[in-house]
């Protein structure tokens, strides 16, 4: 699914990138980890296309990423440490138009209209059995428990509540790659439990996942992979028995 | 046919997020109202008749207020980094650009329709007119482009608010004095062939800058 061969890139005369190569399978979950200042969020960075990088090859599902970024675009969804949500959209407005941007199918925003509609007279159904209920949408804002919190501006959400729509973004297109950028940070306990959840979730239904972190013990019970970057390499790698003390071993 | 409706997805959001908000739009009212006191009362003093001078208020006002709904118009995309979400859509980096100078050119005309019947009080001056109008439409485009391009250059920069007009006011120099000099043609009923040629200077700008935006928007907001 994800195939990146010696990638590089230099902010300036900075190296951060130096031959980084990284491939996953679907439903694989690999964790880039690293101490802050690694490169981890300039990886995923040039993962997601957002930064092309100096030097290498990057291809998903068999697609040239560097060639052709639209194409490669299409199967990425990117949760990054910003939740780049417009503060001043609702939760459902934010989806509705994110999902216009992927160009996601017109049935499902048509019966999203009439979500839409129906709810600003009763708020929310909750009635998941609804018959214009349960589409596009508001299928995904109830995956990530939001659906009771869609009508509100996405700036009266807590950070948990904002990862969550973050998510719900990310996933807009049906994404076959996600990456995620320290997505345990700031969440409690609870958000964090259901975030992992949510990610188990993901992978068994044949997502592939890389997600970057610098902490040890959050969120490592749902990846099946990890790999150390240290200093803009790859420094080791852990196949199987990924626990919270390897990790640490790793990092030493 | 995606590329049309990101471009009004674009549209829509930013049209949205004002209309809630309506951070943009009350700046330019207020800035633009207060200008257009000031300057009847300032220049009253030393003239006897403000109608030559209303072609050249007029300009400055939908410049400057222009220049203010720019700089909201990008900080709402660096607020929670929301251009790199932009920038993740599968679409082609001049939808943004032309999604964005629609919506900046809208905002500066929604003022542009309060400021000619004030100015028409104040100044005893009838902007009612097809030719005044259409040159109206065509600078306030023209410079929306322009500003967009520039708006999104300056950004990215620590002093954002300093290097916008800094970089956007010397470029849109020759755009503002050819559409004073055409409004001044048609507010004073000359003869078309006298001022048409600086109404070429207008749309050649307008063309260039939506070419330019177009074509370099990849560039520059990928930079």
């Amino acid at each position: 699914m994800l195939d990146a061969a010696e990638l590089t890139k230099s902010y300036g005369v900075r190296p951060v990138l130096r031959g980084v190569s990284l491939s996953a399978r679907p439903g694989e979950v690999v964790a880039v980890l690293g101490a802050n200042g690694a490169g981890k969020t300039t990886l995923l960075r040039v993962l997601s296309t957002l930064s092309k990088p100096d030097g290498g090859r990057l291809s998903v599902a068999g697609i040239d990423a560097l060639e052709h970024p639209n194409r490669a675009r299409r199967l990425i969804g990117l949760v990054s440490h910003q939740p780049l949500l417009y503060p001043d959209l609702t939760g459902y407005e934010n989806l509705l138009f994110y999902a216009r941007m992927y160009g996601v199918d017109g049935r499902r925003i048509q019966d999203d209209e009439s979500f839409r509609v129906n709810r600003q007279s009763s708020i929310v159904d909750p009635n998941p059995k609804s018959p214009n209920s349960e589409s596009g949408i508001e299928a995904l804002l109830r995956q990530v428990n939001l659906h009771m919190r869609a009508h509100d501006l996405a700036r009266t959400y807590s950070r948990g509540m904002l990862q969550r729509l973050a998510i719900a973004r990310a996933m807009i297109h049906d994404p076959a790659l996600i990456l995620l950028d320290e997505p345990f940070t700031g969440l409690d306990q609870s958000s964090a439990r259901n975030l992992s959840a949510m990610l188990r979730e993901l992978a068994a239904a044949g997502k592939t996942l890389v997600m970057t972190t610098h902490e040890f013990g959050r969120g490592l019970e749902s990846v099946t992979r990890a790999v150390l970057l240290r200093g803009g390499r790859i420094a080791a790698e852990l196949d199987a028995g990924i626990t919270p003390d390897r990790v640490a071993a790793l990092f030493e | 046919m995606l590329y049309f409706r990101q471009v009004l997805a674009i549209l829509r959001k930013d049209a949205q997020i004002e209309f809630r908000t309506r951070e943009a739009t009350t700046a330019m009212i207020v800035f633009a109202v207060m200008a257009i006191v000031m300057f009847n009362f300032a220049l009253r003093l030393r003239v006897d008749s403000l109608r030559p001078l209303v072609p050249g208020v007029l300009w400055v006002i939908l410049v400057f207020a222009g220049t203010l709904g720019l700089g909201r118009s990008m900080a709402s995309e660096q607020t929670n980094q929301c251009i790199d979400g932009l920038l993740l859509a599968p679409c082609d980096r001049s939808a943004i650009f032309v999604g964005k100078a629609v919506a900046n050119a809208l905002f500066t005309l929604a003022i542009a329709l309060i400021v000619a019947p004030l100015m028409a009080i104040l100044f005893d001056e009838s902007m009612l007119h097809t030719g005044v109008l259409l040159t109206v439409v065509l600078g306030v485009v023209g410079y929306s482009g322009a500003g967009t391009l520039i708006a999104t250059m300056a950004a990215s920069t620590r002093a954002r608010e300093v290097f916008l007009p800094i970089l956007l006011f010397p470029l849109a120099l020759p755009l503002v004095v050819a559409a004073v000099v055409v409004t001044s043609g048609f507010l004073d009923r000359l003869p078309f062939e006298q001022f048409g040629s600086w109404l070429g200077v207008v749309v050649a700008f307008l063309v260039i800058f939506w070419t330019a935006g177009t074509l370099l928007y990849e560039f520059i907001v990928e930079a």
